[in-house]
């Protein structure tokens, strides 16, 4: 439970946050896992993900490793009545942040195309005590406090704040590249609306663009 | 298992026009040997679907004569193993759906994309539109921005119901369906519509905004416009019980 306080903290300790240059890129990485779902809800595909801006290295790594293959899903599907409020009353097909899940301290970021399939990212900043003393030297200066490692977490890269408008605009670029290549999905002949994604391309292509903006 | 060896027989005796009908079953064989292969079939060019542009330019049209041999086409096919006029429209409205499905996507895809060139050239506003949440909205959408990118201009008037009785049915209206400019139907079926196909479209897309709809074409001929349609819109009653819970919230 200590994680879920301290990851609601960063969007007020942003600016603070700016003055520290971290020298860590482990500390900030973020996890995502993005799902496509029919207008029926039926999953089309799912990829998981980390941060690769500032020297991550593209791997998710969830907090909860061994419950994460469902729980994420879980999580997702859970914010589908909000997304359903949130699609009559906003007519953007980026509709932003729209829930938060504390006990994983998971965002979920929605994107609506006009033909009723949504757009699911979910992110999940660093497990940071624990994990950050394992996967990295810095385990020491971590362990300085609550305050002291989330304002170092959020400092220099726009993943580390799930809610901050770097990073809205940067899930956005995201959607969008996707959004493209869901069309062309779309507009081949032997796809049907609904039918699951397989194409090889397709998952390359949505894993550069996770590469290229997250 | 007589048969394969016959075919390459065939194949290897004659090298002429004497062997065409039997060219079809060794490739379908070869197509299916391949699909059977993992991976992904590539074109010699490596260039897949994602690599392709979905833009396109403001002159590249497609060839009329080709259309309307293609559509010509999908009558007869649609018209083999129907009862009767009903379900040839409602096999034309079926193959129109998906159509309306993809092109909701796609025109959403190019005015926002290219927020100079595809729809807003032609449209009132320059930012990347909304998704329809209203059906006024959604029947703008239709008359304006869709039916330019099927046919090149506005569809030529957009009505409401006058009665109380059928609030839920709107009117779109097509002097001059292009659909229908090279069809005449004969005289024993002269209720048929091909437009039904044009209906399926919007049918499509209106599902696809999340509007439970019906929608069917009508003749309509004045002196002026022999082949005029409309189109009657019919939505659902959830839409409409929607609508009246968004208009209270002061939703457009």
């Amino acid at each position: 439970m200590a994680a879920t306080s301290k990851a609601t903290i960063p969007s007020s300790s942003t600016i603070h946050g700016s003055i520290s240059t971290l020298n860590n890129p482990k500390l900030l990485e973020m996890s995502y896992y993005f799902t496509i779902l029919s207008p029926t809800d039926t999953p089309l595909f799912n990829i998981a993900f980390g941060t690769s801006k500032g020297g991550g290295d593209g791997i998710a790594r969830f907090r909860f490793p061994e419950t994460a293959q469902y729980m994420n899903q879980f999580i997702i599907h859970s914010s589908l009545d909000i997304l359903e409020e949130a699609q009559w009353t906003n007519g953007g097909m980026y509709l932003k942040h729209i829930d938060t899940y504390p006990p994983a301290a998971a965002y979920i970021t929605a994107f609506l195309t006009p033909s009723g399939a949504r757009f699911l990212l979910l992110h999940q900043p660093p497990n940071l005590p624990s994990s950050t003393s394992t996967t990295s030297g810095l385990g020491s200066s971590s362990l300085l406090g609550t305050a002291g490692s989330t304002t170092r977490a959020s400092s220099s890269s726009i993943a580390a704040n799930p809610t901050s408008p770097q990073t809205e605009e940067a899930v956005r670029q995201f959607m969008n590249e996707v959004y493209e290549n869901y069309v062309k999905t779309a507009m081949n002949p032997f796809y049907k609306q609904g039918m699951e994604i397989k194409s090889p391309v397709f998952r390359a292509r949505v894993n550069a663009a996770g590469k290229k903006w997250l | 298992m007589a048969v394969p060896p016959r075919h390459a027989t065939m194949q290897s005796i004659s090298n002429g026009n004497t062997a065409q009908g039997n060219d079809r079953p060794p490739t379908q064989q070869s197509q299916q040997q391949s699909q059977q292969s993992p991976g992904l079939r590539v074109p010699s060019n490596r260039k897949t679907i994602y690599d392709r542009h979905l833009n396109r330019t403001r002159n590249a049209e497609l060839s009329r004569a080709s259309f309307a041999f293609l559509f010509g086409e999908m009558v007869t096919y649609a018209q083999r193993r129907v009862t009767g006029i009903q379900d040839l429209e409602k096999r034309l409205n079926e193959q129109g759906y998906p159509l309306g499905l993809r092109l909701l996507d796609l025109l959403f895809y190019r005015s926002t994309s290219t927020s100079s060139s595809a729809l807003s050239s032609s449209s009132t506003s320059s930012s990347p539109p909304n998704r329809p949440l209203r059906i006024i909205t959604l029947l703008h959408l239709i008359h304006g921005p869709l039916w330019r990118l099927l046919f090149g201009r506005a569809a030529d008037a957009l009505e409401h119901s006058v009665s109380a009785e059928t609030a839920n049915e709107y009117m779109i209206t097509d002097n001059d369906p292009m659909v229908n400019t090279y069809i005449s139907a004969p005289r024993d079926m002269n209720m048929l519509n091909c437009a039904a196909y044009v209906a399926g479209i919007i049918e499509g897309v209106c599902d696809g905004c999340g509007f439970e709809t019906k929608v069917s074409a009508h003749n309509q001929p004045t002196e002026l416009w022999p082949s005029r349609t409309v189109f009657l819109v019919r939505f659902g009653d959830p839409v409409m019980e929607r609508e009246k819970v968004l208009e209270r919230a002061g939703i457009k």
